[in-house]
């Protein structure tokens, strides 16, 4: 009976942005196969539902800054909602990276440079499975599921790094297609950047359960450190 | 509950402090230190014990008639139980849930407690009665109409003068047991800024049943609860910011988000 | 939900006059019922009208300047006027009050304020306070005729005070004692503990609280439970009878003897044919008890307005 009004409401806010996560899944998934089937129709029709996503993200916001104000929560109910706020802001921003990627792909026209579709789409296939696994720990509160995502984000990297070399080479043989090359390295970026974003996610769940908030180390870090 | 020197100054600490009323145990073995210069916020279930605790740093649980003590409450590393009643409580004054001005006019209502010790001198006394309507922001508003009644104010404002009156007695530690609970939202808040300035020359301790006055108005928060056997405990204590936020204990998490019980 | 219009319509009319039938007979009832009150309150003024004004109209015409200034000359016409049993009667009230205020206030503060902490740690002394309480209850209502006749015995005979303002004061400190007692002990409970907690968590002493919070505040309450006792001692007849002797002379010194206004109206009305007298004596002394109702009344509502504040 105690706060039963904030306990379902929480749970509603739970539930949307998890909706929200199967809409940006599903758009960066879309974004990285319509760079195969260079359907340019299908890519405005991805940059324009974007719109939708950011309105559904301000909703949310909006809904979270209700609930602060009408139920005054401390300890736990205070951590997670403050983390959602972050989570629902990390969710648009990922949003904007496939929203990116549709527009390159609108850039590119007729261009007939070969696109490594094959690696674009296996990094946008674990970018998704990452992220779906990261906002199933943040929905169920479990740090230890939370916790184990951020290293696979190294799997994303390893192929961004292979894109990139392969294009950089590319762009020096092709340098009439600079442009398109950049262009490449951009999509291989904003996957990238997907990625990372999905270890803040994970962060800010286990936030919820320790109220501690800790970098999440990959690779990249390791081997900075080791420099 | 493990006992931490929280700032380095401990104006208050009880050691094993164990209260009766005839063969009911309230309190079951107190151990807290409370830092000088500092508010420190007591929040529990109801009848856990908090304002009987309160009530033991300057011994008026002793009004009431079967009430037995045991185990240690130090002010300054002085056993309270020790020494004279009456000079404890200069040093530890008290105000009350309801205000409770006496029928007197404002200015000998605060003037009160100084002519109690003895102090006559006319000059004195006035100076003294400014001084602390001052401190208790009451000053502005009753500085002309000092020889009205008292009770004459309204309620936030005769709460002020029963903070100015236990001010004017110079204590040290100013305990207040619900001082907000019976005003209004506005009359509560400026009681609470006046807490905040007051802390910079006394030790604040203050129970209270509203857990966002508490995370508001404190700097430390001690959280008391009840054994089976009906006694209070404190389960927490620590700086307000970290109970509010990441309580150690999983009862302080449930009781300070509402899902007790 | 089939029945006919009319039939639904009818139902509705019967409702509503049974209502207003309900009505009108609680309206009559109620009527009945003030005017039976009405006419009891009345008839209780007029009974107060009527003795009061009997004894006015009958005593006014003896009641002049030289009637409150002449001293009574015995006799069988009551000759004189009532000068020295005025004198003799504040004589008697103020001697009064002083013995048995002092006591009567003390022996309350005690009871209630100090008595509480010695109950608890010795149990000779918490039945020896429960007795003493019990008796000032019982005394409140013993026929103050009793005290009287103990007055007669203890202070005029045995002790050898003779008739006199000594042996009189201390009689009618006795009466008066349980009802001093008794009101004052009201007043103070009437004070608010938190009144109380207030003084001593500023570091005042518990007589300090008394003296300056109790008692300032419960003042109110004593001084009615004083004035009480002043009515209480102009009207009594016997127990001055027996103990004040009948002179009318002006009294000397305590141990004289005298009259007071009331004992005055008793002889008059029942040793003398001067029954206007006894009318005027009356008035007199109905126009004083009058006098101090309001004297009530006005305290009450100056203490009353510096209590909750000007």
């Amino acid at each position: 009976m105690p706060r039963e009004t904030l306990d379902s409401k929480l749970t509603q806010i739970q539930n949307e942005i998890f909706l929200l996560g199967s809409m940006v899944e599903q758009a960066i998934l879309d974004a990285t196969n319509t760079l195969k089937t260079r359907d340019l129709k299908e890519a405005h029709r991805i940059y324009e539902e974007d719109a939708i996503i950011n309105e559904k993200r301000y909703a949310l916001e909006n809904a979270i800054i209700i609930l602060l104000a009408t139920q005054q929560p401390f300890a736990r109910d205070l951590r997670l909602l403050a983390a959602m706020l972050l989570v629902v802001n990390e969710l648009e921003r990922m949003a904007d990276y496939a929203k990116g990627i549709a527009k390159i792909n609108i850039n590119l026209g007729n261009s007939d440079i070969d696109i490594p579709v094959r690696d674009f789409q296996k990094m946008a296939e674990q970018s998704v499975s990452m992220l779906h696994r990261g906002l199933t720990a943040f929905i169920e509160q479990n740090p230890n599921l939370a916790a184990a995502i951020p290293k696979e984000d190294d799997l994303v990297d390893e192929m961004y790094t292979k894109i990139y070399h392969n294009t950089i080479q590319y762009a020096i043989a092709n340098p009439s297609h600079m442009d398109e090359a950049n262009d490449i390295l951009w999509i291989a970026h904003n996957l990238e950047r997907f990625a990372d974003r999905i270890t803040n996610i994970c962060e800010r769940t286990i936030f919820i359960t320790t109220g501690e908030l800790m970098e999440m180390s990959s690779n990249d870090d390791e081997e900075y450190l080791a420099e | 509950m493990r006992s931490t020197k929280l700032n380095g100054n401990s104006k208050i600490i009880a050691k094993s402090f164990n209260l009766f009323y005839g063969e009911f145990q309230a309190l079951k073995n107190i151990n807290v230190e409370i830092p000088q210069n500092a508010i420190t916020s007591i929040i529990g279930p109801s009848g856990c014990g908090k304002s009987t605790f309160l009530r033991s740093i300057n011994r008026m649980n002793e009004l009431i008639p079967g009430v037995r003590v045991d185990g240690d409450i130090l002010l300054d590393n002085e056993d309270i139980f020790a020494q004279d009643v009456v000079e404890l409580r200069k040093r530890v004054g008290m105000v009350f849930q309801r205000p409770n001005p006496f029928p007197k006019s404002i200015f000998d209502n605060v003037a009160y407690g100084p002519r109690a010790h003895g102090l006559k001198n006319k000059v004195l006394l006035e100076e003294i009665v400014e001084r602390s309507l001052t401190a208790a922001a009451l000053w502005d508003e009753v500085k002309d109409i000092l020889s009205r009644s008292g009770l004459a104010l309204s309620g936030g404002q005769q709460q002020r003068l029963c903070i100015a009156r236990a001010l004017a007695v110079e204590p040290q530690v100013i305990l207040m047991d619900e001082p907000a609970s019976a005003l209004d939202p506005i009359a509560t808040l400026k009681i609470e800024e006046l807490i905040q300035n007051l802390k910079k020359e006394y030790t604040i301790v203050i129970v209270t049943h509203n857990m966002q006055q508490a995370a508001r108005a404190s700097d430390y928060t001690m959280v008391f609860n009840m054994n089976p056997d009906r006694s209070g405990y404190i389960i927490e204590y620590g700086k307000t910011t970290q109970v509010f936020t990441n309580p150690r204990e999983k009862i302080t998490e449930d009781y300070i988000s509402g899902r007790f019980g | 939900m089939n029945q006919p219009l009319t039939k639904q319509r009818e139902l509705i009319r019967l409702k509503k006059t049974s209502r207003e039938f309900k009505n009108k007979r609680r309206r009559f009832s109620q009527t009945i019922a003030f005017a039976i009150i009405w006419t009891l309150g009345i008839t209780a003024i007029a009974l107060l009208i009527w003795i009061i004004g009997y004894v006015f109209i009958k005593g006014f015409p003896t009641i002049n300047l030289e009637f409150l200034t002449t001293r009574p000359a015995g006799g069988f016409d009551g000759e004189g006027g009532i000068s020295t049993t005025i004198v003799t009667t504040i004589y008697l009230v103020v001697f009064t009050i002083i013995l048995a205020a002092p006591l009567g206030i003390g022996a309350a503060i005690y009871f209630i304020e100090y008595a509480n902490e010695i109950k608890n740690r010795n149990r000779f002394a918490a039945w020896l306070i429960k007795t003493a309480r019990t008796g000032v209850e019982i005394l409140a209502g013993v026929p103050s005729i009793i005290f009287g006749l103990f007055g007669f015995a203890v202070f005029v005979s045995y002790m050898k005070l003779g008739f006199s303002l000594l042996s009189a004061g201390l009689s009618g400190a006795c009466l008066v004692l349980p009802v001093i007692i008794r009101t004052t002990e009201e007043a103070l409970l009437a004070v608010p503990e938190s009144y109380r907690e207030g003084s001593l968590g500023l570091g005042a002493t518990k007589w300090q609280t008394v003296t300056g919070v109790v008692l300032p505040a419960a003042l109110p309450g004593i001084v009615t439970g004083i004035v009480l006792s002043v009515g209480r001692i102009i009207s009594e007849t016997a127990i001055f009878w027996v103990t004040l002797g009948g002179s009318y002379r002006l009294p000397q010194n305590l141990m004289s003897s005298g009259r007071s206004l009331a004992l005055h109206v008793y002889m008059l009305a029942t040793e003398t044919r001067a029954f206007d007298k006894a009318m005027g004596t009356s008035a007199i002394l109905i126009v004083i008890i009058m006098i101090l109702n309001l004297a009530i009344n006005v305290s009450s509502k100056y203490f009353q307005k510096r209590l909750i504040g000007k």
